[in-house]
């Protein structure tokens, strides 16, 4: 599904991912953890084309999709959140989701038909499940983190993609916002079959959803296997995970 | 409360203009109605896609000698010229912008100024074709003869008649930009406004939808430069200059670009304002720099973002944001 092989990363100097190879098979759920700094988020965007890599390739299907345009890469079904909420604040929560599934769809060449009548059920639909429902008139950059992350994973759903991934979905959402998103991920992604890799801090959330989880430590993938697996390196222990 | 229709409202007024009898109110109105295009045709950049082009003049001047050479020239139609001169802008538009939406922010402000002043400069020099420094005086107006066999028209002079003319023209073209802007196209582009970046992670090539922008942006331009040739009984290398662009960038973000409609009004106030002013004094920049910076603070969302947010609050309902309501015509 997704091969990622040797990616590298060096910021002036500074190696932020190194040499960091895995595979992500069909309909898996994988965490990426790691302490702050690790290289997560850098990881991801090497993934989805943001930032070039220094070194290393990417492939999906088979197909190398190294530093491709972010737009082409989600053109193929890999989308994503950003942890640091990634929305477009002017517009209301019904149309920053509308216009995700329009752009989705491939209507945006239609320079002649009405916008606002496109998706409307679909639309509905996603912000009931993300419990958005009674916020979709309300400008999106006027509400609460949480409601904004929950956005931001609506507007990653809406592209359908095949592969997701999440940079830490939760982080910022009260304890019920929390539990209400990963029940929605899990679901989601039973139904869809979607191939899922997130990055998360809270590792209730973590060992709840992961089959697999990686851990990046300094740029480096020193360990990646089932949660048991993880719980048990020592390494893993010693470096991270300490008292949990 | 049932919506009043002011569009309709407002072009039935002005479409009754030249039966007040006055040259002058005629004057004025061609003028403005060809501007509000012109500044409409920027809003699609500023207001809906977030691109400021400080050289939006070149396609409008690019429309202006495009018609004029048909027309004074080669002896053709306007109902060729006009279209021409729309196709000449937006061709440009798209030649020119290939290079721009390479460029972020100021960066692309800036390049779009500079192939503005490549296009003035043409015209200033290219003596054979464009008249250089003198400009091309005498354009014709288009055949408006048959407009006499309509009941209530025959008594019109040309200048009243050239203004119903460009007022239907104007309008059809407002109507089309307005479509455009509340179509899925119109939707992504506000995207683009609102967060480029994640717009590229939805799947949207935003440079790509940049440039159709700027390029339909170019054609709306052409046609009002075409227009105002016309009206100015002449086109000129200043209708490309930067000048020009400056004033139709003031227009824009003075009548608001954040509503459809706030660069007509800002086009129709900047206008009579001008009139006004000029009138009464010789220190016209003087004043129109002062009344502009008093706007600014006093009207942020522009003169139509600020009343609609104040019609709002004065309603009781929702609080405004700014005017910036760009994404719901
Ligand atoms: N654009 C950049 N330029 C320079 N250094 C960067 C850049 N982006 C990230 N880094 C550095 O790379 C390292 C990895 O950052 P990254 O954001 O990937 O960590 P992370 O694992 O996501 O951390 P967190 O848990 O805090 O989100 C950090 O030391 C960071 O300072
Ligand atoms: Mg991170």
């Amino acid at each position: 599904m997704l091969d990622v092989r040797d990616l590298k990363k060096s910021f002036a100097g500074f190696l932020a991912v190194a040499d960091v190879t895995f595979s992500l098979l069909p309909r898996s759920v994988t965490a990426i953890i790691g302490p702050n700094g690790a290289g997560k988020s850098t990881l991801f965007n090497l993934i989805t084309g943001h930032i070039p890599p220094s070194g290393g390739q990417v492939f999906h299907k088979g197909t190398d999709i190294t530093a491709a345009a972010p737009h082409r890469i989600c053109r193929r079904g890999i989308g994503r959140s950003f942890q640091h909420t990634n929305i477009f604040p002017g517009l209301t929560v019904f149309e920053c989701i509308q216009a995700a599934f329009i752009a989705h769809h491939g209507r945006g060449r239609n320079i002649w038909g009405r916008a606002e009548r496109l998706y409307r059920a679909e639309t509905d639909a996603l912000l009931g499940r993300l419990g958005l429902a009674d916020k979709a008139d309300a400008v999106a950059g006027a509400l609460s983190h949480g409601n904004q992350k929950q956005i931001e994973l609506g507007i990653a759903l809406a592209s359908d993609p095949d592969i997701l991934l999440l940079d830490e979905p939760t982080a910022g959402m009260s304890a019920v916002e929390t539990r209400e998103t990963i029940g929605l991920l899990r679901s989601i992604t039973e139904e869809r079959g979607l191939t899922l890799l997130f990055t998360e801090h809270d590792m209730e959330v973590v060992f709840g959803i992961a089959e697999r989880i990686g851990v990046l430590h300094q740029g480096r993938l020193i360990a990646l296997g089932t949660p048991d697996q993880i719980r048990a390196d020592p390494e893993v222990r010693r470096i991270y995970l300490g008292g949990h | 409360m049932k919506r009043i229709p002011w569009t309709l409202v407002v072009f039935a007024v002005a479409f009754f203009v030249p039966w007040l009898g006055s040259r002058f109110y005629t004057f004025i109105a061609t003028d403005v109605a060809i501007l509000a295009l012109f500044a409409l045709s920027l809003n699609l950049l500023l207001g809906y896609t977030g691109l400021v082009s400080f050289g939006h003049a070149a396609y409008f001047g690019i429309g202006a000698y495009t018609s004029a050479i048909m027309m004074k020239t080669l002896g053709l139609p306007f109902w060729l010229a006009w279209p021409a001169a729309g196709l000449a802008g937006g061709l440009f538009a798209l030649v020119f912008g290939f290079f721009c939406v390479r460029l972020t922010k100021i960066y692309f402000a800036m390049l779009t100024l500079a192939f503005a002043q490549i296009v003035w400069a043409v015209c200033f020099k290219w003596n054979d074709v464009t008249g250089g420094e003198q400009g091309m005086p005498n354009v014709p107006y288009p055949s408006l003869g048959w407009m006499a066999a309509i009941p209530g028209l025959d008594g019109f002079r040309v200048g009243d008649r050239f203004y119903l003319l460009t007022l239907t023209l104007v309008a059809i073209a407002v109507a089309a930009l307005r479509r455009i802007v509340a179509s899925p196209f119109g939707r992504i582009l506000t995207l683009i406004r609102e967060n480029p970046e994640r717009a590229e992670f939805i799947g949207i090539d935003v440079r790509r939808y940049q440039l159709a922008a700027f390029s339909i942006a170019g054609i709306f331009a052409g046609l009002a430069g075409s227009l105002f040739g016309i009206f100015n009984r002449g086109v000129f290398p200043d209708f490309a200059y930067w000048t020009k662009s400056a004033e139709v960038l003031i227009m824009t973000i003075l009548g608001g670009m954040g509503h459809f409609w706030g660069p007509a009004v800002g086009a129709a106030a900047l206008t009579i304002l001008n009139l006004q002013i000029t009138a009464y004094t010789e220190y016209w920049p003087l004043i129109l720099g002062s009344i502009l910076i008093l706007l600014l603070f006093a009207f942020p969302g522009g003169l139509v973002g600020t009343t609609v947010d104040l019609a709002r609050r004065l309603r009781g309902g929702t609080r405004g944001n700014g005017g910036r309501d760009a994404r719901r015509p």
